[in-house]
């Protein structure tokens, strides 16, 4: 039982840090970016083939995936996304599935369509067994690097000067730029690093979840639940919910097999009828 | 008051490339008999998109999920084909109703909230009718798929013939039957106060429209349309699967109804006619890569404007506002 | 005016001469059409690309004339979806007039498919799904792969003669599926074996944690798996990661988990699975090594799979088919098929003349390194049981 609760946490906060680009990326730009998940299968692809190819090991490889990652959204930002940001967001949702479907194909060419699989370095690989729980090494590597993450990422918000830039292009880009602040760069840094960390996720998520070019349409629905569920308003709510999103479709797997996904689809559809702007949204402001 | 009336009736007459369109369609029958199949399929996705235009392109609804309804026809005219009775009209009537029905039940779920969360139930919903669908397969089969369903003659004349053209007689006849339907509801005072619903919610809502019972109604109209067609698809092909729930289908009918061009009605028909010959002749040419090509396309549709690509008078010169 | 009639004249002479001489040109030498429809797109990609492969190996070594008429191969991309294989089915037999319509995937996509071949007197070749009850949807059905029966029994014999008492099942959730788990509890409790639970996963992306949790709370001798070809790798990660393989649960399982395709790339993880199935790329017979050869040569060392074999096979029954029938379909050429036997790469094989499925040798092997060949990871074989027929069919 503890080992699902510690399966589930993993789940979850590897989703959280899949999923935190998009919840910025909506909550700032108020861009329904839907190809974000290629964005995730970039990093995890960087890293299977640095390490298939190169030899570069493991640990280094996730740097790695973030950074190139985060430069390819760079590189995406100015010139695809901006357009589209005025845009209507039916506009917003075709231009990203086009995004999508461009690189499934695109991997899928080059790569092939075959699971990709990591081998992980030793020390990574088996489980400690404690009394009643097991814990498996990688999946607590996993925590400890999302945790990480997590608390870094609130540091920045909170207490740097880019971070409080970023919170007041939040609430509102238009008196942010009034007040002299470079929007368009702050756009880009965001972009770029909530590119980066999903390019992260889809790294260290490559053992656990699988990793071919369906990945992105595989679990877009799961970065979805988290930032629509989380809200894009803070950055507490999306962590709870992809927490919530994991224990409860591990849980629901264990216990109601017969069940399955079900359990995550109608849990979601419940939440968002009774707080239709997610559960952690804080209340005025957002639209 | 007059003149008022006098415009919305100007826009409400027959265009003569409507005719145009009625007319091709109808001959196309009779002097492509060998394409038959290919049409039938393109007419069915062509009524699933003109129900998807009622929701977005009239009321301005973004839904991910509208496969949802596609699939209930299905599988709905199937079951009740090889449970029932083979009738394929009255099957058609019952599938319908029962798309229609599920359609006004589930609009209540996407009466609040933003463009995201709309998107996000729509999605849930299709996914949970998939998975349902799934588990019970002692009903629907499940990942096999449902067999066994043997659809009797229409008018119990015409059978069902190899070569599709009885198959596609009969879709045409439902498009058109659809299409005249949502014409008259569109250039109707409810048609009307559908698109101020979709240029401003709360404006609408502040004059005294009933935001929510209108958005239930053409919810549910559209989803008995989009049963429509599912019902055709599972009775002109005696087979129904899991894939009619499939995110790529709800995908897919948005792809056709965009390059068609919402807001007009007929998007759906011209989308539909130039996707599946793009899928066809690309596909033919590179199989595995399709998507690669429809992605490019989309991108490139979105960014240089995609009310261009209907109006090719659009595509050099001075840009419209 | 009268050069202008004259010019008329010439053209309509020539026009009429051309399609004369076209027309009597059909009506000799009309190619042969194989309509083949093949997942080369989603989820069951490497089938289609395995098949394909082994059609064109095929072909290669064949030649493509059969009577004084050219073999026309026509390939078409069905993505594994049952509406698009019924479409292309049909517009191959009504527009292309194909003898034959050869693949099916996945089992939905024939089943989609049985009315069109009865209809149409089209016979219908089965090259990979695996379910058993696919030829009796339609008398046309001819099969070249197996079925999951067939693999099935095997391993749960063997396993209930291996001190192997209490067995955990594990499958995936749809028609080969249940197959497997369904002969497999029947076999091994026939042999005084106890099936502790029966577990499933979904068939698109399934997730093995959880249901691995519950193979670890039960805690059986062995655990019996049954996935389609393509997930294997990803199974044998989360078992081995989840403590599994050094908890003394042995993983017993159908060929398929440990598929030639994928093999290679698992890693020591999947050394000592005992698994049964009806062809390895290491059998050790004079044909297979340069079936295997031959592929590999023409496929950048590409390894061929059960899919492959299916593939060739197919491809071998409807060859001599036609040349017993000397190129007409319809119910000759299906006669013409029942009752092919040969040597396959897989070992010796009989299309069944009453139940048109095949009737071919079940080996039970163990993944070992093989230095031999390379030092990959390969099935190798050491038991046999001879000509099983499909079990599903034997009431």
């Amino acid at each position: 039982m503890l080992t699902l609760l510690f399966d589930g946490i993993a789940y979850g906060m590897l989703l959280f840090v899949l999923a935190v680009g998009l919840a910025v990326t909506l909550g700032l730009m108020n861009f329904i970016n839907l190809a974000h998940g290629a964005f995730a299968m970039a990093g995890g692809y960087i890293t299977v083939l640095a390490m298939s190819r190169l030899g570069v090991p493991f640990l280094l490889c996730l740097p790695l995936a973030f950074v190139g990652t985060a430069l390819l959204g760079a590189l995406l930002e100015p010139t695809l996304y901006r357009r589209m940001y005025a845009r209507p967001h039916l506009d917003q949702v075709l231009f990203s599935i086009g995004l999508v479907f461009m690189a499934v194909t695109g991997v899928d060419y080059v790569v092939g369509s075959m699971q990709q699989n990591i081998q992980l370095p030793e020390w990574l690989k088996g489980r400690f067994d404690i009394e009643w729980i097991g814990i498996g090494k990688y999946r607590s590597f996993i925590i400890i690097v999302c945790g990480v993450l997590t608390i870094a990422l609130q540091w920045v918000l909170a207490k740097t000067r880019f971070g409080s830039q970023l919170r007041a292009s939040v609430d509102d880009p238009r008196v942010a730029g009034g007040l002299g602040l470079n929007v368009n760069r702050i756009f880009l840094l965001t972009f770029a690093v909530g590119s980066g960390l999903a390019g992260l996720g889809g790294a260290l998520g490559a053992e656990v979840l699988g990793l071919d070019p369906t990945f992105p349409l595989k679990f877009m629905i799961y970065f979805l639940i988290v930032v629509a569920v989380g809200g894009t308003t803070t950055l507490t709510g999306p962590l709870l919910a992809a927490l919530l999103l994991g224990i409860a479709d591990v849980a629901g797997k264990y216990y109601v097999p017969k069940l399955g996904s079900f359990i995550v689809y109608t849990l979601m559809i419940v939440i968002l009828l009774i707080r239709p702007q997610g559960l952690f949204a804080r209340a005025g402001g957002g639209k | 008051m007059s003149a008022v009336s006098q415009s919305l009736r100007a826009h409400a007459t027959w265009r003569w490339w409507e005719f145009a369109l009625l007319a091709v369609l109808l001959v196309s029958w009779l002097l492509l008999p060998s394409h038959a199949l290919l049409l039938n399929e393109i007419a069915i996705l062509a009524l699933f998109a003109l129900s998807l235009d009622l929701i977005l392109g009239y009321a301005g609804v973004v839904s991910l999920g509208h496969a949802a309804f596609f699939g209930i026809g299905s599988y709905a005219a199937a079951l009740f084909a090889k449970l029932v009775m083979p009738d394929p009209l009255v099957g058609m009537v019952v599938a319908v109703a029962i798309a229609t029905a599920l359609g006004a039940l589930f609009s209540v779920l996407i009466l609040r909230g933003t463009d995201l969360t709309r998107l996000m139930v729509t999605l849930g919903i299709a996914s949970i009718l998939y998975e349902l669908a799934n588990k019970l397969d002692w009903l629907t089969g499940g990942a096999d798929g449902l067999q066994g369903v043997v659809m009797g003659p229409l008018l119990g004349q015409f059978e069902f013939d190899l070569g599709g053209r009885t198959a596609y007689a009969y879709t045409l006849a439902v498009l058109i039957v659809c299409l005249l339907l949502a014409r008259r509801l569109v250039h109707s005072p409810f048609g009307y106060s559908l698109q101020a619903l979709r240029d401003n919610r709360l404006r609408a809502g502040s004059i005294g429209l009933s935001v929510n019972l209108r958005l239930v109604a053409v919810y549910a109209v559209a989803a008995g349309i989009a049963g429509a067609a599912g019902a055709l698809l599972a009775q002109t092909s005696g087979f129904s699967s899991l894939d009619v729930f499939e995110f790529h289908r709800s995908a897919e009918v948005m792809l056709v109804l965009v390059i068609g061009g919402t807001g007009y009605l007929y998007g759906g028909i011209f989308g539909a006619i130039v996707f599946k010959l793009l899928h066809d002749l690309i596909s033919a040419w590179t199989p595995q890569y399709w998507n690669f090509w429809l992605g490019l396309f989309l991108v490139v549709l979105v960014l240089v404007g995609r009310e261009k690509l209907m109006r090719p008078w659009t595509w050099f010169g001075a840009k419209k506002s | 005016m009268k050069s202008s009639r004259r010019l008329l004249r010439l053209i309509s002479t020539v026009a009429a001469s051309v399609v004369t001489i076209g027309v009597a040109a059909q009506s000799t030498s009309s190619p042969i059409k194989i309509g083949l429809i093949l997942p080369m797109t989603g989820q069951s990609a490497s089938t289609g690309r395995q098949i394909d492969a082994a059609v064109k190996l095929w072909m290669a070594q064949n030649g493509n004339k059969i009577a004084g008429r050219t073999v026309e191969v026509i390939l078409k991309d069905d993505a594994a979806v049952p509406d698009t294989t019924r479409r292309l089915a049909q517009e191959l037999i009504v527009n292309d007039k194909v003898a034959v319509i050869a693949g099916f995937g996945i089992t939905p996509t024939a089943l989609a498919t049985a009315p069109l071949g009865t209809q149409s007197k089209t016979p219908m070749v089965v090259m990979a799904a695996a379910t058993s009850s696919i030829t009796e949807a339609s008398p046309y059905f001819i099969r070249t792969s197996f079925t999951l029966p067939q693999a099935t029994i095997g391993i749960a014999d063997w396993a209930a003669k291996n001190k192997i008492k209490k067995v955990v099942t594990l499958v995936a959730d749809y028609g080969p599926g249940f197959d497997a788990e369904k002969f497999f509890d029947s076999q091994f409790r026939l042999d005084g074996g106890q099936i502790l639970d029966k577990l499933r996963t979904p068939l698109k992306s399934p997730d093995f944690a959880p249901v691995l949790q519950r193979v670890i709370d039960t805690k059986p001798d062995a655990l019996f798996v049954f996935l389609p070809s393509g997930q294997g790798a990803a199974f044998m990660k989360q078992f081995a990661e989840r403590g599994l393989d050094k908890s003394g649960v042995k993983l017993i399982a159908t060929g398929d988990v440990t598929d030639d395709d994928q093999l290679n790339d698992m890693g020591d993880v999947a050394l000592g699975v005992v698994n049964s199935h009806h062809y390895s790329a290491a059998h050790p017979s004079a044909v297979n090594k340069k079936f295997v050869e031959a592929f590999q040569a023409a496929n950048k060392g590409m390894r061929p799979n059960f899919m492959a074999v299916g593939g060739y096979d197919g491809m071998r029954v409807i060859y001599k088919a036609l040349e017993a029938t000397k190129g007409e379909g319809g119910e000759k050429l299906l006669n013409a098929m029942k009752g092919q036997i040969f040597e396959s790469p897989r070992g010796p094989v009989l299309i069944d003349g009453q139940t048109r499925d095949i009737v071919q040798d079940i080996y039970i092997r163990k993944v070992e390194r093989v230095p031999a060949m390379g030092n990959g990871l390969y099935n190798v074989e050491f038991d046999v049981i001879k000509a099983v027929k499909d079990p599903g069919k034997a009431k």
